[in-house]
């Protein structure tokens, strides 16, 4: 176990390494420090001021070797922006930010609250709604409430986010008037006010998918020998989907859920940029919008750990459940 | 332009052609398709309608056929669907109803009563002619971009899957390294960093999607390399060239077809997120979504905008969706349902 645990983290290591360098090359080669200083100060400052802002937000060393250094010197290839990126990368000090020179830290923290307010409620209503209505559909295969059942999944898939977000805010926030259009607020009671709606839109936003892969997962499932077995043996049917089926089959759901943790990070992007949640989502738009090219490096890099870290816990968990995959 | 758009629609109609018989005659394929046009005819026909009016937005020529009074649209190459429509002299002042004879704010008589079946937008455009011109700017996005693509990740995927050791190692490391940044993030960073423009757009989410293909591409591939018919193909003395073309490829093929029909509504959907946050596609439904958003606040309420390119993204969608379902239950059996 400990030698595979050391290899799995080793390429969980390799994986962030190449993360950051895909980033070098986006950020510092596709676009140069040049471009985003032209951006940030415009394109007819002053060169003392364009300089000066360079040399602030540490975009003035050169790419991979300082030729101010002497060949024996270590600076020569530690002075450099490679190497400034991974450093910093890796001890988790992301600097300003391009635009305001805003510490990305500090924002990072001040959106995180927000943020997980919206997403954690999100994952874990979405996910018992989604197993509770699949098991439903499951329990009612090959009959018409299983063959309507897919195709409202299907009709669902097929409309864009956006569209769930604008109509949702139109009919329930502005014709109803149930919920507050967009806004946020601290207080937990207040919060919860603003957070319905797009609780609400989320959720059913992206329902039609989850209930149609829950139920592929449990119909195969039921299909198993265990389950015949659990019905010869005279469990009623109620009983052999809750105990049995239900049981056996959150081992696949959960893998698929372990996965889209990161995502659920970016996927409130849309959510909280239309209702108006401080987040960092809306941090990440406010950076598109602001070319904030430092912030954005930030969130792509968080979100590729999140994800590398989900899936290393995601082997392990494996590993430890099932020996064949230790020794492979 | 219009010559390179036009010399790409003549190369895709001979490499469909080309294709359509090829598999005519084989008889996995052909009854493949059949059962599929049996299944879902209608989403068949809804995508030959969507494809052939994107392959009529994109023969065009220079010249001809009205908007001669307008000295900049005579010099401008102009497709079938803007002879159709003459975009240049079909415009109102700003909004009018679907089908109205008087303007929608001050009630002016319109320049066309009547005849703008899903009424114009802010600036007087048809909405109908602007819905149409996003199906080939949508098309574009979802096929062209896979069809480039798709070859790229076959080569990297089968080649690792079929040679293993250092080509394995590598391709897979970058796969992993692609594939660990989620996928939303990684298309914004690119667009970002490249610049905004179709062109742009369409290479991020290349790159973004062809991770999907050369995985599947991999590890199909690497399934397949034990097999014994790829076996008795070594034994027998044919070439790693020939096995891979012969053997392979045509083993891994209902695969692809069916991510690429998968991929090919996520690249649509994924394209109006881009088009919300200000680095979309022109022309396309998104955008069109996008200036529409606010226009439920207003009073009365402006809905045709919104309508138009919903409707369209919708079918479009909702008919991929559906080829896609029914594909995978025909071709492949692993994922056949239960009692079918």
């Amino acid at each position: 176990m400990a030698a595979y645990l050391i290899r799995r983290l080793g390429y969980g290591l390799m994986t962030v390494l190449g993360v950051l360098l895909l980033l070098f090359v986006l950020f510092f080669t596709v676009t140069d420090p040049d471009d985003i200083a032209r951006k940030a100060v415009g394109e007819r400052a002053r060169p003392e001021v364009y300089a000066q802002w360079k040399k602030n937000h540490g975009y003035d060393r050169p790419l991979l070797v300082n030729r101010a250094y002497a060949a024996s010197d270590r600076r020569r290839y530690t002075d450099t922006l490679l190497f400034d990126h991974y450093r910093r990368m890796l001890s988790f000090d992301f600097g300003n930010s391009d635009a305001d020179d805003s510490s990305i830290s500090r924002r990072l923290k001040e959106g995180m609250g927000p943020s997980l307010s919206l997403t954690v409620p999100l994952f874990v209503f979405g996910l018992v709604l989604g197993v509770l209505l699949a098991l439903f559909v499951a329990f009612f295969r090959e009959t018409y409430i299983d063959r309507a059942a897919l195709v409202v999944c299907m009709l669902t898939m097929s409309i864009a986010g956006l569209l769930y977000i604008i109509s949702g805010q139109y009919l329930i926030g502005m014709l109803l008037k149930w919920f507050p259009i967009s806004g946020f607020a601290f207080e937990p009671w207040l919060a919860a006010r603003f957070l319905a709606l797009p609780l609400l839109v989320g959720i059913v936003s992206g329902m039609g998918a989850d209930v149609r892969l829950y139920r592929t997962i449990f119909v195969e499932e039921i299909n198993r020998d265990y389950v015949r077995t659990a019905r010869a043996k005279g469990c009623g049917e109620a009983r052999v989907m809750l105990a049995h089926v239900l049981r056996n089959a959150l081992i696949p759901i959960l893998t698929n859920i372990v996965i889209t943790i990161p995502f659920l990070f970016t996927g409130a992007l849309l959510l909280e940029s239309f209702f108006g949640i401080p987040g960092l989502g809306s941090l990440t738009v406010e950076a598109i919008h602001g070319n904030d090219f430092s912030t954005l490096r930030t969130m792509v890099y968080l979100g590729a750990l999140l994800f590398i870290a989900g899936q290393i816990l995601t082997d392990i968990s494996y590993a430890l459940a099932d020996p064949r995959v230790r020794l492979s | 332009m219009s010559s390179l758009s036009n010399a790409v629609v003549v190369c895709l109609l001979i490499g469909a052609a080309w294709l359509l018989r090829h598999l005519w005659h084989d008889r996995y394929w052909r009854e493949s398709g059949l059962q599929l046009w049996r299944r879902r005819p209608l989403a068949l026909i809804t995508l030959a309608v969507f494809l052939g009016i994107g392959l009529m937005d994109s023969i065009g020529w220079v010249g001809g056929g009205g908007g001669e009074d307008d000295e900049v649209a005579a010099l401008r190459s102009r497709t079938l669907i803007d002879r159709l429509f003459q975009p240049e002299r079909f415009t109102e002042a700003s909004y009018s109803a679907p089908l109205a004879a008087v303007s929608f704010y001050g009630g002016q008589p319109l320049k066309y009563p009547g005849s703008h079946l899903l009424g114009t937008d802010i600036l007087g455009r048809d909405v109908v002619y602007r819905a149409l011109k996003g199906i080939r700017v949508a098309l574009l996005i979802g096929g062209f971009t896979s069809l480039i693509v798709i070859p790229i990740a076959l080569l990297f995927g089968v080649s690792a899957g079929y040679f293993g050791k250092r080509i394995d190692d590598a391709v897979f490391f970058v796969m992993t390294v692609l594939a660990s940044v989620p996928s939303l993030l990684l298309l914004i960073a690119l667009v970002m960093v490249m610049g905004r423009g179709t062109v742009q757009v369409c290479i991020a989410l290349g790159i973004t999607g062809w991770v999907h293909f050369c995985r599947i591409a991999r590890g199909e591939t690497l399934k397949l390399r034990e097999a014994e018919f790829v076996d008795a193909a070594r034994a027998l003395g044919v070439s790693d060239r020939r096995i891979i073309w012969r053997h392979i490829l045509p083993n891994i093929a209902h695969l692809i077809i069916i991510t690429f029909a998968l991929s090919f509504t996520g690249l649509v959907l994924a394209e109006t997120i881009l088009s919300y946050l200000g680095i979309g596609v022109d022309g396309s439904w998104g955008q069109m979504i996008d200036q529409a958003r606010n226009e439920l606040s207003r009073t009365p309420i402006v809905w045709w905008n919104l309508t138009g390119a919903s409707v369209g993204l919708f079918a479009l969608v909702l008919a991929v969706n559906m080829i896609a379902d029914a594909l995978r239950d025909i071709i492949d059996p692993r994922t056949r349902r239960e009692g079918q």
